[in-house]
């Protein structure tokens, strides 16, 4: 009886999920394996199981491996400077000689719950060739004005840029209540003993923070996977695609040529993808750090 | 030393803080300024006669009014209905006994590792069956339950003590009554948290299957105006505002159970 009642607790909750998650999921495999276009999506009598061809073909597209690439780019760059940020902003608002500490942690934390659409309005100005104010500061250097987000050397910096100022507070909170759990008697011993900023650093802070930074980390990596809405609402890939990412190539495949079956390839390509690295990583600190 | 230090770290955080505000200060001064005054070099840092023209011509011209008035309805409406659904599942995966409750736990802690976006084409073909493309119910259906916001309950409910559900049981109430008088109460530092969360979300999000210009929300409307305005950087500006702006003071206000549930949901791994 009352385990009947419980159902009435969970069962809308499921059943949401199971209809608008995890079927379409699965849908989407299926999916992958059929040739869906737009002539499918008049008629569902035009759609053909094709196997693996969706795969099979994406492989052989140059545009897959350049949205793969820019993509990579885009996580190996952006993640490691990213975590930086977040990290040193972290140890100064941790620092015992701080002051303000609930406004500054507002403060760099603010980019992070503004709306994309809006602080891209924004970013796209300050990086105006022209007017931008960027290009000004960078003037000062004696650095002639860059093209930003016209020019493919510089479309893919200046997202990473943007991406990082937008994120970094979000990770920034986490490890600053990550330092806030390492107990202050460790610090007093080490300067006891002698010991310099830097070394306490690299022999209580860093060992001290490791998992909490390994799992931040990974969660960081497979969130930079899924480069999309920056993209999006920055420089709609391009220029000549050098902003191409594979979510934005699925996004193209499936909204603007309809070819449905490719799209869910695309994403299926990405997740497999994802899911190695973060079982890859996690096997990686699970060997460092076994807890 | 010790004062050189302190002024170090202090400096540092001022310095950060300066750079990464400024795009925000900057959006407001902009926005203040008269058509055509932003685009000059150098730069403008500041409006030489500060006017609230282009708020006006938003209101006024580009339906503004209305955009704000869909974001204020559709966030409210999507945060209440995830709410009951989310928290009344979360207590349950929590405190109450049913069949498969460990094996469902673990299928949805699984599906956290897969990307929204791999559901985003058959969600799309399925909202167009059900025909609720261009319509606020393709928005909100979809967004009635989440992962993310079950687990975020879950892991607060499990600190509720078994004793006052079962104490209650013993008096005779029914399960409602004791979700309604007894947990529930217990759990608004929870719900407070998740209905910040999804308010935020709901509000900041723009990739909708909503074609019909009525129906657009602040982002969805500031996106394709910015399409149609690119030069008039100053109305895109008051429009950058009037979309940040609202969310920027509910963080402000709430942000101790924001950043609470930021640190319950990243233990997830």
């Amino acid at each position: 009886m009352r385990r009947l009642q419980a159902w009435w607790f969970v069962a809308p909750a499921l059943a949401v999920i199971c209809v608008f998650f995890f079927l379409p999921v699965a849908a989407a495999l299926v999916l992958s394996l059929t040739d869906f276009d737009i002539y499918a999506l008049a008629d569902l009598g035009n759609l053909r199981f094709v196997g693996l061809r969706n795969y099979l073909d994406l492989v052989a597209t140059p545009l897959f491996w350049k949205a793969v690439l820019n993509t990579l780019y885009f996580v190996i760059v952006g993640v490691p400077l990213s975590l930086c940020v977040s990290l040193a902003c972290a140890l100064l608002l941790n620092a015992r000689a701080a002051r303000f500490r609930g406004f500054f942690r507002t403060a760099l934390f603010a980019p992070v719950v503004t709306t994309l659409v809006a602080v891209a309005v924004i970013w796209r100005y300050l990086y105006n060739t022209r007017y931008g104010l960027l290009n000004y500061a960078l003037g000062f250097a004696g650095i002639d004005p860059i093209d930003w987000l016209g020019d493919p050397r510089f479309a893919m910096p200046a997202i990473i840029l943007f991406a990082v100022w937008k994120n970094f507070g979000y990770n920034m909170v986490i490890l600053f209540a990550g330092l806030q759990t390492i107990r202050e008697e460790l610090y007093e011993a080490a300067r006891i003993d002698g010991a310099t900023y830097v070394k306490q650093l690299r022999y209580i802070t860093l060992p001290m923070l490791a998992p909490v930074l390994a799992l931040v980390s990974i969660l960081t990596v497979a969130g930079y996977f899924q480069l999309f809405a920056e993209p999006y609402v920055m420089t709609q890939g391009g220029p000549l695609q050098s902003t191409m990412s594979v979510l934005y190539l699925m996004y193209e495949e499936g909204f603007k040529w309809w070819n449905l079956g490719t799209a869910s390839a695309v994403a299926f390509v990405l997740f497999l993808f994802i899911f190695a690295v973060t079982v890859l990583e996690l096997r990686l600190a699970r060997q460092r750090f076994p807890a | 030393m010790k004062s050189r230090h302190v002024a170090f770290v202090n400096g540092s955080l001022a310095t950060i803080a300066a750079i990464t505000l400024a795009p925000l200060a900057w959006m407001v001064a902009v926005s203040l300024m008269t058509p055509g005054e932003a685009s000059a070099f150098p730069p403008p840092l500041v409006p030489a006669r500060p006017t609230l023209a282009n708020y006006r011509e938003l209101f006024a011209h580009a339906g503004m009014g209305r955009y704000l008035a869909n974001s204020v309805g559709l966030s409210l409406a999507v945060t209440l209905v995830s709410l009951a659904f989310n928290v009344a599942a979360g207590y349950a995966f929590a405190k109450l006994a049913f069949a498969g409750r460990e094996r469902w736990f673990k299928l949805l802690l699984g599906a956290l590792v897969i990307p929204s976006q791999v559901a985003m084409v058959p969600l799309f073909l399925l909202l167009k069956d059900l025909g609720l493309v261009n319509s606020y119910a393709g928005v909100i259906v979809p967004a009635m339950a989440s992962i993310f916001g079950i687990f975020l309950v879950r892991q607060y409910a499990l600190s509720i003590p078994d004793e006052l559900i079962e104490a209650a049981r013993i008096d005779g109430a029914s399960e409602f009554t004791i979700f309604r008088v007894v947990v529930l109460p217990l759990l608004k530092p929870i719900v407070v948290t998740l209905a910040v969360f999804t308010l935020l979300g709901t509000w900041n999000d723009f990739m909708w299957p909503l074609s019909d210009q009525a129906l657009y929300t602040l982002p969805v409307a500031l996106a394709s105006l910015s399409r149609e305005h690119v030069q008039d950087n100053e109305l895109m500006m008051a429009g950058a505002v009037l979309t940040t702006l609202p969310v920027l003071v509910l963080f402000i206000a709430l942000q101790r159970y924001y950043i609470q549930g930021l640190m319950l949901g990243s233990v997830k791994g």
